[in-house]
């Protein structure tokens, strides 16, 4: 007997995408995430079933991680208009935001509900890739282009594991993927447009408090395996400055160790078990730091040493 | 909204105690129920404690993938609580060396952890809790605040509201760290009807071994919860508040001799027969504590009049159960708010009341809060 292949998003047509969106509920597998999600907003459906019609569908009846609506409402204020409520499980965590933004706030509420919630994983703030069978981290905070270096990477050859979450289960050093839509902002839009002229972008969305946002599209080869762990091999912590030359070198473990502990969106809440983990994961990989400032370059030096470590 | 599962309250609450009284049975509940139940104990804040109970029976690692990894972020994230609130104890214990005479009395959460009652496991909380001497609480607060302490910036209204008229300071917080220290004198407002005494209390309280605090004595413990429950007007806590209390009931049944001979005496020592007889009625009624007859016979001297029972019978169920939680009922709302607003009324006289409500509204309307998570 041979399991069934689950059935894609995009194999729904429009109008099912659309009735379970606005009904039962629409289902997705998002990395170890099973998510359930009703939508009644205008402008979202369609955007939505192009960004994540290569994932695996789900039926409802089953056990989720989390149950997430997004609504439109009518508010005067801050300013008269239509909205977007996002709602988990009932609860409104966050402030309505303009409705154009519905495809981002969605993003951001997944993360949101994804960083409060699942304490079953060490979550790392950090992008993951995977090259050869191993696994590269880029643990960053906001703001420092960890996002767009990531994308630029999933564009050669790089397997996408996360653009956000470092996620592993307390005790082990291999990475789950949590693949995901790559919101870039601003001007790294044009920057990855120009990197890499075919790139798959969700609609250009501006305004947000981030600024201009647009999400990249994971590849299909992502999502298929994203049952498919990855052992740690580095540990690179980028920074971009503008106009910077490049700079690449190896740190101590230990201070590895600093950077990663302190990266973490719940190293605390893990105790004992987010020490070993860490600890576990430094040990098992080599730590750099990287200071760029043209793309092509950090995108070059990173993938020659993943073919060029023998380690 | 899950498949084919539109329930109504009757239904919602016989699901929550169907998880809260057989827990283990949970593995076999039909795939759609299992989400349901999930959903509601985590609205009630009682997923950690469903975890706890299925790791100690070895059935968290059963469960499927995406089952067992919510549960075990529930727990983990009560657990770091718990370490995050001892760690408090153990500073404050520190702060307030040179007090050696002081009784420091911890309540709720904590009490549970470090007297090392078998409700701890999992339970969610989020503040230390400590009942000092009346005469000795500025001494503490100053020792406090020399030590890194401090309180919110509170509105003038707010500083009087605690001061003048609650039974307890404004929460203090430890420059470094994020949890909130609450220094009661009493376990009522001193504008409330109900009188408790506090000598009363510390008189009775029980020492821990080994540690610098001490514990309220096993009826005081219940009768504190009740009047949590039952004056705190927090009612997104209901739930788990009764549950406190049904928890409590059965240890202290189970490990205290003469526990049941003793309750209502000590309610009546403590003047609170009226929120003891709610108590002991709706966690026998909704949990199925196994209250003695011949005690809820007793306790019924303290019953209200019967129309106003009647209310209190259909607004309590109503109210302290979670909502489905993709069709929230506008009963349950009204019935929240009617106890909300009964929790003010029985702990302050009737203009001082108009004028706190006011105020909330006023600011309330000033600002839209989003819920928290």
């Amino acid at each position: 007997v041979t399991a069934a292949l689950p059935i894609r998003i995009g194999e729904l047509s429009s109008a099912q995408f659309r009735r379970r969106l606005q009904g039962t509920g629409l289902g997705i597998r998002v990395g170890p995430f099973d998510v359930c999600l009703t939508a009644k907003v205008r402008g979202f459906d369609e955007p939505l079933r192009q960004l994540y019609r290569g994932y695996p569908l789900l039926e409802p009846g089953q056990a989720f991680s989390c149950h997430l609506a997004l609504r439109n409402v009518w508010r005067l204020r801050p300013r008269p208009g239509r909205y977007v409520r996002f709602a988990v499980d009932g609860v409104v965590p966050h402030e309505d935001l303009p409705s154009e933004q519905a495809l981002a706030v969605f993003e951001w509420s997944l993360n949101l509900v994804i960083a409060l919630r699942m304490h079953c994983f060490l979550m790392l703030h950090s992008a993951v890739l995977e090259r050869n069978g191993r696994a590269l981290a880029l643990p960053a905070a906001p703001g420092s282009g960890k996002t767009t270096l990531c994308a630029a990477l999933a564009q050669r050859g790089w397997r996408l594991l996360s653009d956000e979450f470092g996620l592993l289960r307390p005790g082990t050093t291999s990475f789950l993927p949590v693949p995901r839509p790559m919101p870039l902002k601003n001007e790294s839009i044009q920057v990855m447009q120009a990197f890499a002229p075919g790139i798959e972008l969700g609609p250009i969305i501006p305004k947000t408090r981030k600024g201009t946002v647009a999400h990249v599209r994971p590849s299909d080869d992502s999502v298929c395996r994203q049952q498919e762990l990855a052992p740690v091999r580095w540990l690179v912590f980028p920074e971009w400055r503008a106009g910077a030359a490049l700079s690449f070198h190896e740190v101590p473990r230990a201070e590895g160790f600093m950077r990663l502990a302190t990266n973490a969106f719940n190293y605390e809440v893990l105790g004992a078990a987010g020490f070993t983990t860490v600890r576990d994961v430094v040990e098992s990989s080599r730590s750099f730091l990287l200071t760029y400032s043209n793309l092509d370059e950090a995108v070059m030096e990173l993938t020659a040493l993943a073919d060029g470590d023998d380690g | 909204m899950t498949a084919d599962i539109v329930l109504g309250a009757t239904s919602i609450r016989r699901i929550v105690v169907e998880a809260l009284r057989d827990p283990y049975a949970m593995p076999a509940l039909p795939p759609a129920q299992l989400d349901l139940t999930l959903r509601l104990l985590r609205r009630a804040r009682l997923l950690g404690r469903l975890a706890w109970q299925l790791r100690g029976a070895g059935l968290l690692d059963t469960q499927p993938p995406v089952v067992a990894d919510q549960l075990r972020g529930a727990l983990a994230l009560a657990e770091s609580r718990a370490r995050s609130a001892l760690w408090e104890l153990d500073r404050l214990a520190w702060a307030l060396d040179d007090l050696a005479e002081t009784s420091l009395v911890l309540m709720k959460g904590c009490a549970y952890v470090l007297a090392g009652m078998p409700n701890a496991g999992g339970r969610s909380f989020a503040d230390v809790d400590l009942l000092v001497p009346e005469a000795e609480l500025p001494g503490v607060e100053q020792r406090l605040r020399q030590r890194g302490w401090a309180d919110k910036k509170l509105t003038p209204y707010d500083d009087l509201y605690y001061r003048r008229w609650a039974h307890e300071l404004p929460p203090l917080t430890h420059v470094e760290r994020d949890v909130e220290v609450d220094l009661h004198h009493g376990i009522l407002m001193r504008t409330a009807r109900l009188k408790p005494s506090s000598p009363l209390l510390f008189e009775a309280a029980r020492s821990l071994p080994d540690s610098r605090y001490k514990v309220l004595a096993p009826a005081d413990m219940v009768l504190h919860s009740i009047v949590h429950l039952f004056h705190g007007g927090e009612m997104d806590d209901a739930l788990r508040e009764l549950v406190d209390i049904d928890d409590l009931l059965r240890i202290f049944a189970a490990t205290e001799p003469g526990f049941w001979a003793g309750f209502w005496p000590r309610a009546e020592a403590l003047d609170l027969e009226r929120p003891a007889f709610y108590g002991l009625r709706y966690s026998s009624r909704l949990l199925g504590t196994p209250v003695p007859a011949t005690l809820l016979a007793a306790s019924l001297v303290a019953a209200p009049a019967t129309p106003l029972l009647r209310v209190m019978d259909w607004l309590v169920p109503r109210a302290l159960f979670p909502q489905h939680p993709d069709a929230p009922s506008h009963r349950a709302e009204f019935a929240r708010l009617l106890l909300y607003i009964r929790s003010h009324w029985v702990k302050m006289p009737p203009l001082m009341l108009a004028r706190h409500l006011g105020y909330k509204l006023y600011v309330r309307l000033g600002s839209a809060q989003p819920d928290a998570m």
